[in-house]
């Protein structure tokens, strides 16, 4: 036989006690032809480009979930930042656009749609400075669009204006979304070094020097890393590792399938597995679990920075020798609402912000989906975001932070935003106030390392 | 013509009859098999067939669709999935 019983009996095993899944296939659509000075032309022409490319998606990724025996959880888009689409519209709101990308979002049958997004990681444009202060209330009023900013990066450095801005964008948003316990500001990444091919949500949009169309995939398999570390607890480092990369290469190889297969069969460029860890809810589906498997009482306390470092480098090392296309975020995703073992850790005191943060040093992307209190102020929200993005910026890495302040909670209550985005429990700041240093305004020019040429 | 390969696996408490019953299925639709093994894992009887479907009227989804039946008659778990996944996975 070509194939032994163990292998196939593997396979088998990922996919029915391990979660193994494609997490989501992302088709990329440019919108850069949809530009029109009239915004109700524009966003009609954004509409009809995104369910004609986008009609067969879920179709397609439906059928070959089923003749490969591969869960495909999510189908989703991702478009030209809408800054740009958005930038010759001379009236209207760009509230027009996110409803436009929902409605064709609903009618292709997706669960989200990335892409209300800016890059203003040097300065704002008209387009951009009207897309930021649409973001609020296209976060209230739509329940698939995706919002990311882009306000730093190792060449041009931090727009502290931008980060500024976005404290309170995120109040607004906040505030708008209180009776889904602000759900808003999970739809929403501030990013530093943006991937401009990221197939995951909410940070997915279609980088202006992506093509027409293609389609990227994002992997994932904790459970199965999981499985793999808890059948050899006595193993040293360098084993450990070993089992990780092989792992972390047979998860890849189902993306890159996946994402040839997709793009075959939908005419579409096929561009890059994203091969990151992404937990969901579902217990054994946790990132945290794996640190705590390779001998951690509980997550966040001495010696995770080294576990999560040491799991982020095997993961990339077995998934580049997998595919020839990696991309996007690709490394190991640390939400907190998204992940049990994060929740727990949080929940029981052993996990804070300040270890959260240095987590995000070794592996994407960043503080994730952490809910704080509702009277945090928006000069915090922009210094946790300058903090974040300063570790993007230095270490030439894409950072983010999606950070929920939920309106009437405390420290030690909950946010419930049910499915794949889960719950969080409310985390505790630091009382000092960064006002002073947030007001500055001016940009945090690059680090002497962006002088590479 | 070109061979479409396909693993069918089959999982459950061992009993009389479970190949020949999965075998006939598979002719009474033209589909050859090309391999096949079994082996008894904690009492749970685990067989793997290599099948070439290119001959038979039936696509893969439904044959997936007959073995399910199939399998829900035996009390069995059958699966049915392009090669191409343990190809890609198993094989550099």
């Amino acid at each position: 036989m070509n194939y032994s019983a163990d292998e196939i009996m593997q396979t088998i095993r990922m996919v029915q006690s391990e979660n193994l899944d494609i997490r989501t296939i992302t088709m990329g659509v440019s919108l850069r032809d949809c530009a029109h000075e009239d915004m109700a032309a524009c966003c009609r022409k954004i509409y009809d480009k995104v369910t004609g490319k986008a009609e067969k998606l879920v179709s397609t990724g439906e059928a070959i979930s089923r003749e490969y025996g591969i869960p495909i959880i999510n189908q989703r888009i991702s478009v030209t930042p809408a800054a740009m689409v958005g930038e010759a519209c001379d009236n209207g709101s760009f509230v027009d656009i996110a409803r436009a990308l929902d409605k064709a979002a609903a009618a292709t049958g997706v669960n989200f749609i990335g892409g209300f997004t800016a890059l203003v990681h040097k300065g704002f444009t008209k387009g951009d400075t009207r897309l930021l202060a649409a973001i609020p209330e296209a976060m209230a009023v739509t329940d698939s669009v995706c919002a990311s900013v882009n306000i730093g990066t190792t060449k041009a450095g931090i727009n502290m204006d931008a980060v500024a801005r976005l404290g309170y964008i995120i109040k607004e948003t906040a505030e708008l979304t209180k009776e889904r316990d602000a759900i808003g500001c999970a739809k929403l990444v501030v990013f530093c070094n943006a991937a401009e091919d990221n197939p995951f949500m909410a940070g997915a949009f279609h980088g202006p020097g992506e093509p027409e169309t293609v389609i990227n995939v994002g992997v994932s398999g904790p459970g199965v890393v999981l499985a793999a570390i808890r059948n050899h607890p006595e193993w040293d480092f360098s084993s450990l590792a070993s089992i990780i990369k092989q792992t972390a290469f047979k998860v890849t190889r189902m993306g890159e399938l996946v994402g040839r297969e997709a793009g075959r069969r939908l005419g579409v460029p096929f561009g890059i597995v994203d091969l990151s860890l992404a937990p969901t809810p579902a217990i054994g589906d946790s990132v945290a679990d794996i640190l705590e498997a390779m001998g951690l009482e509980r997550v966040g306390g001495h010696g995770t920075t080294a576990a999560l470092a040491m799991l982020n480098d095997a993961v990339k090392k077995g998934g580049a020798m997998a595919s020839s296309n990696v991309g996007g975020l690709s490394g190991a995703f640390i939400p907190i609402s998204e992940d049990a073992g994060m929740i727990r850790a949080v929940e029981e005191g052993a996990l804070g912000l300040a270890k959260l943060e240095a987590m995000t040093c070794v592996c994407s992307v960043g503080l994730d989906m952490f809910a704080v209190p509702g009277d945090t102020s928006p000069e915090v929200l922009s210094a946790i975001i300058a903090d974040e993005a300063a570790i993007g910026m230095i270490n030439r890495k894409t950072t983010a932070v999606r950070v929920i302040p939920v309106p009437g909670k405390k420290a030690g209550d909950y946010a419930e935003f049910g499915g794949l985005l889960g719950r969080a429990p409310v985390m505790e700041l630091s009382p000092y106030d960064p006002g002073a240093f947030i007001r500055r305004g001016g940009r945090i020019p690059a680090p002497i390392h962006a002088l590479t040429n | 013509m070109e061979a479409k390969r396909v693993i069918v696996t089959v999982i459950g408490k061992d009993r009389v009859g479970i190949i020949a019953s999965v075998a006939m299925a598979l002719a009474d639709n033209q589909i050859n098999i090309l391999d096949i093994s079994q082996t008894i894992l904690q009492e749970f009887f685990t067989m793997i067939m290599i099948v070439d479907i290119s001959g038979s009227s039936l696509g893969i989804r439904e044959l997936q669709d007959v073995l399910t039946r199939l399998g829900v008659d035996l009390g069995m778990q059958i699966q049915a999935q392009h090669e191409d996944i343990f190809r890609f996975m198993h094989r550099i």
